[in-house]
């Protein structure tokens, strides 16, 4: 996993010094990035889910409109 | 309302992360002892400051929810030591690469300022059960407060009795007896510091903002007598 992680290295940061010290660098800082990102994702997801529960409820509100509308007139 | 400000204070966060690394690889001067190895130092240590200090934050917005009992404050509590309990994973993960890249191993079990530093992420990983073991809401704030008051005052304390306690290999960086960092490093890691407090209350106003229209979301069903969706948060406060 680790030497995966080595051999990935320079794709993702082409310009670092990957020296025996560049790599343990490029690491910590990708480390801080992989763990933004997934908490991004995650949020991401939540908001996804917002805003669908909002488009349902949007619908589930209109269809009520409907048919209130509809009782009114055959009233 | 917890959105509004959100777009500019990311563009800034964004902006100060960008300056602040380009000034990490391309200004700032390389360490005598450590050589590139030390450009961790810049993301290691202002993210361990501001974790901690996010931590005390949520002990201060848990004593506002105390005295008031408004449930806002709790949320705000509870989403400080969220994402300050993300930046400690951080801390954690990047410590060992450098102690690694350093000293050649990952952990070092008897130096105070690591073990201290997992004690506290421990005792805040330990925030999360202990409010899901808590049904009600109103309880469950009110203990989930106590706690992160109780926790929060932990934190200075832990903090200088690490101050006081014999270093064996992790360095203190900002003793001043023995000179601190040089003015370009200085420089630096101030604007290192300045870019992660930035990007933690990005990250705490985005994800309050999140709360927030998810809680209006559940306040527009209960108005509208709608089904209930399949799954709902049990741990995390809403926000109205």
């Amino acid at each position: 996993m680790v030497d995966l992680f080595a051999a990935l290295l320079p794709l993702g940061a082409p310009a670092l010094p990957l020296d025996e010290a560049g790599k343990y660098v490029a690491g910590a800082y990708i480390v801080f990035v992989l763990l933004l990102v997934i908490y991004v994702g995650i949020m991401a997801a939540k908001v996804q889910r917002i805003e669908r529960d909002l488009r349902e409820l949007a619908g589930f509100a209109e269809q009520r409109k409907q048919d209130e509308d509809r009782e009114e007139v055959s009233a | 309302m917890y959105g509004k400000g959100l777009r500019p204070l990311s563009i800034a966060t964004v902006a100060m992360l960008a300056v602040s690394l380009s000034l990490v690889f391309f200004y700032a001067p390389l360490d005598a002892d450590q050589g590139f190895v030390q450009k961790i130092f810049y993301l290691h240590v202002p993210l361990a400051i501001i974790a901690l200090v996010g931590f005390v934050i949520g002990g201060i917005f848990a004593i506002a929810h105390l005295r008031s009992n408004n449930s806002k404050w709790d949320a705000y509590s509870y989403v400080s030591i969220h994402i300050s309990v993300i930046f400690g994973v951080a801390v954690l993960i990047t410590g060992g690469i450098w102690a690694k890249a350093s000293w050649g191993h990952w952990w070092v079990w008897d130096e105070p300022t690591l073990v201290s530093f997992l004690i506290v992420f421990l005792m805040y990983a330990t925030y999360y059960p202990f409010r899901y073991a808590i049904e009600d809401r109103e309880r469950q704030a009110r203990y989930a407060s106590v706690f992160a008051i109780t926790a929060g005052a932990f934190v200075p304390l832990n903090f200088m009795a690490v101050r006081m306690a014999e270093s064996l290999v992790h360095p203190r960086t900002f003793a001043t007896a023995n000179g601190g960092l040089p003015g370009e490093m200085m420089f630096v890691f101030l604007c290192s510091l300045a870019a992660f407090a930035l990007l933690w209350t990005t990250l705490v106003k985005f994800e309050l903002t999140a709360k927030s229209a998810s809680g209006q979301v559940k306040r527009l069903r209960r108005a509208l007598d709608a089904p209930a969706p399949g799954s709902s948060s049990r741990i995390a406060p809403e926000v109205s």
